[in-house]
């Protein structure tokens, strides 16, 4: 794996985190219940600091010309343009109603806490390793919370378990992008730094299938999967997502608080 | 606070600060079952590192004493100053306790 190989695969796991806790701030003040408005802000604030974490990793392996330019991680976040983003189109969908925000969420709990336990364990990258290793123990924690609401609405009334079977059937096909390998999860896989994607499914698959069984949900067929976010396009949500997220720092760029 | 079709059942929250100390009250969340009662008194009352153990009890088990009642139940005590330990005159010999 070289550098810039290296790099990007830093940004992505920067990323994800980063676009699903911009996601999740909007609940805040709106969520169906006090006291789940500040677990769902908590949960975000758990992905905006892993944020930091791995942009700031992922900006310090910058170069220009073979040049060290080290960018910091609010560079990173603030003054990419979309197509510079790699996070999974997964967790830039919507937030919809609640139980899309759920389904989205445990969607990606699960394949983060797997993610996480194998970077924390490998050697090529020890700093990634330690930030995967912080990062075990709030996964755990959100992946109980939403893992335990698919089972309650699963398992609730007529309604909330047709909705959250709608959620999940739709968000459905941004699941495969997840697993579907291109060059720098290859590359990243034979250093060690990123695992397997698919060893990684077969356990990704038990975890959900047990959690959907439980919640009398159906598991919807593995069809036609939509892939593009490793690659820069993105559904159309991002760049909305983007114009508010990157509003302020790019009118002052020298804002501070 | 009865009204458990549109709210779920209130509860009150205890969180232990460290080893060896008692949980004390903390507040009160509303939570559909015991468990998520555990994860919302997580995230509302141990945010800021206030705990290590929690406790979660339905309002409604908890049995209060009336205020109106104040006088008979606490009054009586306040001219029994004997009952503090600090009323008797210790001889000289147990100075340590």
């Amino acid at each position: 794996m070289n550098k810039v190989q290296h790099k990007q695969a830093l940004l992505r796991l920067g990323d994800d985190a980063l676009i699903l806790g911009q996601r999740l701030g909007d609940w805040c003040g709106h969520a169906p219940a006090l006291e789940e408005d500040i677990a769902l802000t908590n949960i975000a604030l758990d992905l905006i600091g892993r944020t930091q974490s791995y942009l700031t990793l992922s900006g310090a392996l910058n170069e220009v010309n073979g040049e060290s330019k080290p960018l910091t991680d609010d560079q990173l976040a603030f003054h990419r343009v979309e197509r510079d983003f790699q996070n999974l189109l997964l967790v830039e969908q919507p937030n919809g109603d609640f139980g899309d925000t759920i389904a989205r969420q445990f969607l990606f709990d699960n394949y983060a806490l797997l993610r996480a336990e194998h970077i924390a364990t490998q050697t090529f990258d020890l700093d990634a390793a330690a930030i995967a290793a912080k990062a075990i123990k709030e996964i755990r924690y959100h992946q109980d919370h939403s893992s335990k609401w698919i089972i309650r609405l699963g398992d609730g009334t007529p309604e909330s378990h047709s909705r959250i079977q709608n959620s999940i059937n739709e968000l459905w096909k941004f699941t495969g992008e997840m697993f579907t390998p291109d060059e720098i999860d290859l590359a990243g896989a034979s250093a060690g730094l990123l695992p397997d994607l698919s060893a990684l499914k077969i356990k990704w698959d038990s975890a959900i299938n047990s959690v959907l069984e439980e919640a009398s949900l159906v598991r919807p067929d593995d069809a036609w999967m939509q892939t593009g976010g490793r690659q820069g396009l993105h559904t159309e949500s991002l760049g909305f997502l983007l114009a508010e997220m990157q509003s302020l720092p790019r009118t002052y760029p020298d804002a501070t608080w | 606070m009865s009204d458990t079709k549109n709210n779920w059942p209130l509860r009150e929250v205890f969180i232990r600060s460290k080893q060896g100390l008692g949980h004390r009250h903390a507040g009160s969340l509303h939570a559909p079952d015991a468990e998520m009662a555990i994860g919302n008194a997580r995230d509302v009352y141990t945010r800021r590192q206030e705990g290590i153990s929690i406790w979660v009890v339905p309002a409604e088990s908890i049995s209060a004493s009336s205020p109106t009642d104040s006088e008979s139940l606490f009054d009586p005590a306040n001219d029994k100053v004997y009952r503090h330990p600090t009323f008797f005159v210790l001889p000289d010999e147990v100075n340590h306790m």
